[in-house]
């Protein structure tokens, strides 16, 4: 393949989302953790939940920080790299992304400093609104990212000029987009799984390691309950996203499938080698009629294979196919683990059960590399168009960007990336590591509610208690 | 509904210059300045606030994206490379303000990474103006220049003027935010600054004569557009004195002016176009109905409410800073 400018903007476009998308992953669902933990605290009054949240804190805060850092490139590689999608589409993705940006800092912004700073300076019930405003903001921020995003999966309420810009006709059908019900909680409960399973995954580690006991085991038991309800509901709204795929990105559907050929009745594809240059699967164990069943809910029906489609309208198959099977096979092993945990919870059994708290603690990834992998799902499937059935990814590029150039940006980019989340990882690593306070001692907060990345505790050799600039 | 959007994209614009003006200016003075103690000040007097200033730069993009696509795709793929290096500065710059509190060894790196941050966010931010100032080459609403047509000397020398400005007005707000060695340090280096920027703004101005600067034609056109150079000499004159006096509290007020009138001047000079002159606001913006949807949520109810944290910010972490970097 030809290293072009198309293909190195597509990786440098990838390469930061993948990075971005993991911070709001964590921070949506975090941010609706705390706002639950807050409520128990105020509700039952039990210290417990406080020291959690405390602790989970400020995991948040840096995680947040990190968020936003990396969010700040992508706005702008839409006019760099894709300045023909933003010349176009801006009418519409323009006022999208600026609400994106308006509410998302408007919210947050405010209510952050709050959360930071103000413990000991607002009414209980007024930390936990400004708790629930932060988790509103991050969702507010995710709703408008995927009305954004589902309308270019699936473009309606527009019409086009002369010179092929997009002019927004009917705004309730661009955000009450079809595909926007199905995705938007496939998305908020991806986050919420993810957080759920990362606390869960930290509370078994410091059971293992025999620290913070009470405070890892409540972890461990309220992330494992919480999933045991939250994976089946993502299955169910995965389900639903599958037949909006299978209904309005047929070809999307068949990558996903790795269905060749047209069948009639259609087998389900469990694990197979795509062969793109062969228009066939090397190698494939599949399952009669259960293809037309998942497609359509019927014994009969027939169902499209890619070779159906043009291949200049062909996404790419291996890509599709892979990506979906590891988001499906992490959704059904975090599906294993929070009922068996959930099973386990009732009586003294988790504690002994070592073995199956290794699995848990190792399971703090799943949830991110399932996220990815969905979106490699819906973004991978969707090509080759940017705006589906309308606008081509090869004609969004900025039409005079050199290979040059984008090498080098992406090289910087990659090289600043590498060293501020080398460090933000560390951080995030150590805070983990230490633990929540003992609830033998008193917090004395020094945070600062415009920097979020700055937390307490996360020197090395620092505690908690040390005010910041020393 | 286009000028609605215009006056919010002026003063977004504004506010940012205004505000990350001073901070990127404190992380250029920043290695110059006596001391750890003094640096820690510095850090200080801008913690609070540099995150909300910087957020006036992605306020800025999005009301530029979600009003005048046309204008966004043109000036951000033009300056595709310098655009990407400030990106790069500003993220290493915000990160160092956290990270060198909690590094011991790799301290270097996040002071090296906020100096050069800051240095080349402002120096992108000039040339860019430079060279819109100069007029970028257009075809069919597209940027039609090399990978380095924006590099013009003029534009260049423009990235070097504004480097000194935003210098003069961090050494001006950390005067105002400081005593002792710091507010010493601040009134030693400001004669210099400012004899530089006078020589940078006569030079400009005589450059841009020389190089018949289209833009300068707008002004015999509209003489009430020298109303604007008038209140940058009358403020660089209350400078000056502020300055002799060692009146620290109106250093800040005067830069402020000084910026204002030549952002007034610049506006005015090339107004109703935006590109100039290739791009009218009418020609660049969003259809109506892009304009009114973000009217209505945006405009009406989030801008305010944006403006309102702003000034309560700045009001809570009013006064001289202490050392300690405890708000």
């Amino acid at each position: 393949m030809d290293i072009s400018a198309l293909l190195l903007s597509r990786i440098q476009f990838a390469f930061t989302i993948s990075f971005h998308i993991i911070f709001p992953a964590f921070t949506i669902g975090l941010a609706a953790w705390l706002t639950f933990l807050e409520a128990c605290h105020l509700i039952t009054g039990e210290r417990i939940y406080r020291r959690l949240s405390d602790f989970w804190m400020k995991i948040f805060a840096v995680a947040f920080g990190l968020g936003v850092v990396s969010g700040i490139v992508m706005a702008f590689q839409f006019g760099t790299n894709w300045s023909e999608l933003s010349r176009r589409t801006g009418p519409i993705q323009g006022p999208l992304l600026g609400y994106e940006s308006f509410t998302a800092f408007a919210l947050e912004a405010a209510f952050f400093g709050v959360l930071m700073f103000g413990r000991d300076r607002v009414p209980r019930w007024a930390y936990l609104v400004a708790c629930l405003m932060v988790s509103l903001g991050t969702s507010l921020s995710a709703f408008w990212i995927m009305v954004n995003n589902s309308w270019m999966q699936y473009p309606t309420g527009f019409s086009l000029t002369p010179d092929g810009v997009f002019v927004p006709t009917d705004w309730s059908a661009i955000i009450f987009n079809e595909a926007v019900w199905t995705r938007f909680p496939h998305m908020v409960l991806a986050a919420y799984v993810t957080s759920a399973f990362c606390v869960a995954a930290t509370g078994a580690w410091y059971m293992l390691r025999g620290t913070a006991v009470q405070e890892g085991r409540a972890m461990a038991v309220m992330g494992l309950r919480l999933a045991a309800i939250l994976v089946p509901m993502q299955l169910g709204f995965g389900h639903l996203v599958g037949d909006f795929v299978h209904d309005r990105q047929p070809a999307k559907f068949a990558a996903i499938e790795g269905r060749w050929n047209d069948q009639q009745p259609a087998s389900e594809i469990l694990i197979a080698w795509p062969d793109p240059a062969n228009e066939r699967n090397r190698f494939e164990v599949a399952v009669p009629y259960l293809g037309s069943i998942i497609g359509s809910m019927s014994l009969t029906s027939k169902e499209l294979g890619i070779k159906s489609f043009p291949p200049e309208d062909r996404p790419p198959v291996a890509i599709s196919f892979f990506a979906f099977r590891i988001m499906v096979g992490c959704g059904l092993l975090m599906l294993a683990l929070a009922w068996t945990g959930t099973v386990l919870s009732f009586g003294e059994g988790i504690l002994k059960a070592r073995l199956f708290l290794v699995a848990t603690a190792s399971s703090f990834p799943l949830g991110f590399i399932a996220t990815l992998t969905g979106w490699f799902t819906a973004e991978v499937g969707r090509q080759p168009w940017v705006v589906y059935g309308q606008l081509r990814t090869a004609d969004a590029v900025t039409p005079f960007l050199t290979t040059h150039e984008v090498a080098i940006t992406f090289v910087m980019i990659a090289a600043v990336y590498a060293l501020i989340f080398g460090f933000g990882v560390l951080y995030l690593f150590r805070l983990l590591r230490a633990g929540p306070i003992p609830a033998n001692e008193i917090s004395l907060y020094a945070t600062n509610p415009k920097r979020p990345l700055s937390v307490p505790g996360a020197s090395p050799g620092v505690s908690g208690a040390a005010p910041l600039g020393e | 509904m286009v000028e609605f959007w215009a006056c919010v994209l002026g003063l977004s614009i504004l506010l940012y210059i205004l505000l990350d003006g001073f901070d990127l200016g404190v992380g250029m003075l920043f290695p110059f300045a006596p001391g750890e103690p003094e640096r820690r000040r510095m850090l200080a007097s801008i913690s609070p606030v540099w995150d909300g200033n910087e957020t006036w730069l992605v306020v800025s993009a999005a009301t530029l994206f979600g009003a005048f696509p046309a204008v966004f795709s043109i000036i951000l793929s033009a300056f595709y490379l310098p655009l990407f290096l400030m990106l790069a500065g500003l993220i290493l710059r915000g990160v160092a303000f956290e990270f060198r509190y909690k590094s011991t060894t790799s301290r270097p790196i996040w002071d090296a990474g906020f100096v050069a941050g800051s240095y080349v966010a402002a120096f992108v931010q000039g040339t860019a103006v430079g060279a819109i100032v100069q007029g970028l080459p257009i075809a069919n609403g597209i940027y039609a220049g090399t990978p380095f047509g924006w590099a013009s000397p003029f534009a260049l020398f423009c990235g070097l003027g504004l480097c000194i400005g935003y210098a003069l007005m961090g050494a001006c707000w950390v005067a105002g935010k400081s005593d002792g060695a710091l507010r010493d340090f601040c009134f030693r280096i400001l004669p210099g600054l400012m004899s530089a920027l006078a020589a940078f703004l006569v030079a400009v101005f005589a450059w841009s004569v020389a190089i018949r600067l289209p833009v300068l034609d707008r002004w015999m056109e509209r003489p009430v557009l020298l109303l604007c150079p008038l209140l940058g000499m009358f403020a660089f004159a209350g400078l000056v004195l502020a300055v002799r006096r060692r009146r620290e509290r109106f250093l800040f007020l005067a830069g402020a002016v000084i910026f204002l009138a030549a952002f007034a001047t610049l506006a005015g000079s090339f107004l109703p176009y935006m590109l100039p002159f290739s791009l009218t606001l009418w020609q660049a913006a969003s259809p109506h109905a892009s304009l009114s949807f973000l009217f209505w949520g945006a405009g009406v109810f989030v801008l305010p409410l944006t403006l309102a944290y702003t000034l309560v910010v700045y009001f809570v972490f009013r006064g001289k800073t202490r050392e300690t970097g405890e708000y």
